[in-house]
């Protein structure tokens, strides 16, 4: 199936665009951002923290299979209801520095709306590291599932 | 394009992208990689023999010993890696869709 979201990451900048358009209005869009019940549903994490005003503060914590405790945070500089969040993003248990996100929200009729997640990184080494994250787990889950597989008393046919 | 389609065979098969992984952290001999799984040497040999083909592992000849490296030139292109990525996004997008169509939320 053909993915709506797209991800632009030119070769050896440091900077990445995530697009995406919803069969949503705009203003539930923005809800979506900003309703720490909603935030918790669709990014799967406790919203421990999450003040919506400029200067505020976010913080959530996700606990992973093992049962480890991950932290991410960051500040909200600016937010403007329907339109725009300039926020900072930091996860704590790596060693990443923190990125700087701009979120745009545009409605593309009364039922569809469109988001433009831009993030800058430290540099393009960081951004590089941080994109490659969903693929290095990816195969090291490929490796706990074969390890699995191959351990079980069962021959495999 | 050749080369290209020949990567993403050969990280489509979970025993290679296993091979990779444990490649990754560290340069392995062929020994030492077999050790790792209980598939056949000469499966796990041929396995290495696709990777470094399509450049994605490196041979050191070290004395008697092949040693095999991750080329990191080969996995410099984002784009091989970023399909995971925007599948977290996508899926993580596609569930905010989904709740924000539901007539119970806002």
């Amino acid at each position: 199936m053909e993915l709506k979201t797209q991800v632009t990451a030119e070769k050896d900048r440091q900077e990445i665009f995530i697009t995406r358009d919803f069969n949503i209005p705009v203003d539930a869009l923005f809800t979506a951002f900003t309703d720490p019940k909603i935030v918790a549903q669709w990014m799967n994490t406790h919203v421990e923290k999450l003040e919506c005003q400029p200067h505020g503060s976010y913080r959530f914590v996700t606990t992973d299979q093992m049962g480890n405790e991950h932290g991410f945070n960051g500040v909200i500089h600016e937010i403007i209801p329907q339109k725009r969040i300039t926020r900072t993003f930091q996860m704590e248990s790596a060693s990443f520095p923190v990125q700087l996100e701009y979120l745009d929200f545009k409605p593309i009729d009364t039922h569809k709306s469109l988001l433009t997640m831009h993030v800058i990184y430290q540099s393009v080494a960081v951004r590089d590291a941080i994109l490659k994250l969903p693929f290095v787990k990816g195969i090291n889950m490929a490796h706990n599932r074969l390890e699995q597989l191959l351990t079980s008393s069962q021959p495999a046919l | 394009m050749e080369m290209r389609r020949d990567i993403f065979q050969a990280i489509a098969d979970p025993t290679r992208r296993a091979i990779i992984a444990l490649v990754a952290a560290q340069a392995m001999t062929p020994g030492a990689i077999a050790a790792e799984f209980s598939s056949s040497r000469q499966t796990i040999s041929r396995h290495i023999q696709i990777l470094t083909e399509c450049q994605l592992l490196r041979q050191d000849q070290k004395g008697r010993e092949i040693h095999y490296h991750l080329n990191p030139n080969q996995f410099k292109e984002i784009a091989d890696f970023i399909e995971p990525f925007r599948q977290l996004w996508d899926d993580r997008f596609n569930k905010l869709e989904a709740l924000m169509n539901n007539p119970t939320n806002p």
